[in-house]
């Protein structure tokens, strides 16, 4: 039954990624990727990691996607791209040296199995509780590890507030150069 | 209190009672049945909620509505839906085909999802909700999932895409201001549903729908548990993630032809409107299973499951004329208020009452007073909003100082 779930997803992820690489178009590329996130988030439920499925497709499918709808919409960028040109000189194939590189690591760590998959590197904690794997990251969160938690949660609101000083600079400056424009 | 001590653990399934002794061919074809029936509640609802909703709305503007189709017009629907059947089936030439016929389905499916987590009867004044199906312990809902309240939140954000491809992949003007206006929207007020949610988790201390409707029993509801405001908070982040009057800026007539779906027609403009009532529906049953203790109530029936059921649905009607009444009542909100009411009123306010009800709990953890604890943090929370009013004044008076924003 596990095995079933996860051959599916594990298809499902797998064509949301090449659709993601390979569609022309912008808006069908995010549509892949929200397979591959729904497809993710199967296989957490599979791991019987339920709020780290939901919590995936809330923020990741529910949120960051749809902001880049939002991007590809406003802007205007849902059209199809020219490949035939190369903007930077030499990208692809540094960009196939570089996946070629992480897919090389990413069978090397499959295959030691001492430090890999199945090594001990891999050991996790058993989820003991009885009603929710939330209440153990919870716990885990606020003793453990909440100082990394409380930074995190500062540099979020930091880049808030810069995000909202750059968008006004960046507002006066076009104006500006449209107003010396039409003078 | 915690009903769900006396359970023998989590499944993979959740915490239904009915996969606890594996899962052979017996449980499969229970889980069918309550898909089924929920399948089928859902659409007699919506086909009986369309009509309703125009009766209604014909009584408050002294007109007759609907009378024609059966007796008291209640089979309109019907007529209406089997008309749309065979309506031609147009898709826009600069339309994307692909994403244009996907997205009425990605309305569709996060509404049908959501109602699987509701508990729609069981007897929660002596159990945890149990009723016996078939020689089978179980709940009455289709399924509980330890997250069930998350799985909400997740199709409510699912939900977006139907609206915002559907306006997109159009390839028209109009169905694409209205899906940006709509995605924001929906975007924006999902923040505050999820605040004011905090609010009610942070009292039931699950996720679990069934135990946050057991929790409530009998007449714990978490409408006074909470102390109101995070309901009112809910029920209007609701009505804006639901695009109902008086937040129906997506298809505001006047200014955007007829919305996110202008440019459908036939069967798939009325998977669209089946998905919008269904939202409805939904989103009133969740309201009931958070707030009004879903079937909970005083036993009244010699059955036992049947009084569940009956407050439920007594409850969820409640609700589902509220909707009709604002829709018949209020204007429309213009965009700017909108989005001032759900960032500047309603994300601080369910904030600030997370932070009250929190010291609440903590002063009575830590035996303090807790009236002080309460004024205390109303204090904190007062002079807060001061501050955020203070700002708020302050950008106003630069706007209108320097509409062209020059001197910024």
């Amino acid at each position: 039954m596990e095995t079933a779930v996860f051959i599916v997803c594990a298809v499902i992820v797998l064509a949301g990624a090449l659709g993601v690489v390979l569609s022309r178009n912008p808006v069908h590329a995010a549509l892949s990727l929200v397979g591959t996130l729904f497809g993710m988030a199967v296989l957490f439920l599979n791991l019987e990691a339920h709020f780290l499925a939901a919590v995936q497709i809330i923020v990741y499918a529910g949120a960051i996607v749809v902001l880049f709808l939002f991007v590809i919409m406003l802007l205007g960028v849902d059209r199809l791209e020219d490949l035939s040109v190369e903007p930077i000189t030499g990208q692809r194939a540094l960009a196939a040296l570089v996946g070629l590189g992480t897919f090389g690591l990413a069978v090397a760590f499959l295959v030691t199995g001492d430090i890999g998959v199945v090594g001990v590197g891999a050991q996790t904690a058993d989820i003991t509780d009885q009603y929710s794997n939330l209440r153990q990251i919870a716990d885990v969160l606020f003793t453990d590890y909440v100082y990394a938690f409380e930074a995190t949660a500062a540099l979020l609101t930091i880049s808030v507030v810069g995000a909202v000083v750059m968008s006004r600079r960046m507002g006066r400056d076009d104006e500006a150069q449209e107003a010396s424009g039409d003078d | 209190m915690m009903a769900g001590l006396s359970l023998p653990g989590p499944t993979v399934f959740g915490l239904d009672p009915l996969y606890t002794g594996g899962v052979g061919l017996a449980e499969v074809l229970i889980t069918l049945l309550k898909v089924g029936v929920a399948f089928a509640l859902l659409m007699v609802a919506v086909m009986l909620m369309i009509w309703f909703e125009r009766k209604v709305i014909s009584d408050m503007q002294n007109r007759i509505g609907p009378n024609l189709a059966g007796p008291f017009g209640i089979l309109q629907t019907l007529a209406d839906g089997i008309k749309l059947f065979f309506k031609e089936d147009l898709i826009p030439e600069q339309s994307d085909r692909l994403v244009f016929k996907l997205a009425p389905y990605l309305s569709l499916v996060p509404a049908f999802l959501v109602f699987a987590v509701v508990p729609v009867g069981g007897n929660f004044s002596g159990g945890d909700g149990q009723v016996s199906l078939f020689g089978h312990q179980t709940f009455l809902q289709v399924s509980d999932p330890p997250v069930g309240i998350l799985l909400v939140l997740a199709m409510s954000s699912v939900a977006v895409y139907g609206v915002m491809l559907a306006g997109w992949s159009s390839g028209s003007k109009y169905p694409l201001l209205a899906s940006v206006r709509a995605s924001a929207q929906m975007v924006s007020y999902e923040a505050a549903l999820g605040l004011s949610l905090a609010a009610v988790l942070l009292k039931s201390g699950s996720l679990s729908t069934n135990q946050i409707v057991a929790e409530q029993s009998v007449w714990n509801w978490n409408l006074w548990v909470t102390w109101v405001v995070p309901m009112v908070i809910f029920l209007i982040a609701a009505t804006a993630e639901l695009n109902r009057p008086p937040f129906d800026l997506v298809e505001a007539e006047q200014e955007l032809v007829g919305g996110f779906h202008t440019e459908y027609s036939s069967i798939r403009f009325a998977l669209f409107y089946l998905a919008e009532f269904m939202n409805m529906i939904t989103m009133s049953a969740i309201v009931v299973t958070l707030f009004l203790g879903g079937p909970n109530g005083p036993d009244f029936t010699s059955v036992g499951w049947l009084s569940g059921v009956l407050w439920f649905f007594g409850k969820l009607m409640l609700f589902l004329f509220f909707f009709v009444w604002l829709r018949a009542t209020l204007p429309r909100f213009r965009y700017d208020q909108l989005m001032d009411l759900g960032w500047k009123l309603l994300i601080p306010l369910s904030l600030g009452w997370l932070l009250v009800l929190a010291s609440y709990d903590v002063a009575g953890d830590r035996g303090w007073n807790r009236a002080a604890a309460v004024i205390v943090a109303l204090a904190i929370m007062a002079a807060l909003a001061s501050l955020l009013a203070l700002a708020l004044r302050a950008a106003r008076q630069r706007r209108e100082l320097d509409p062209q924003g020059e001197f910024v």
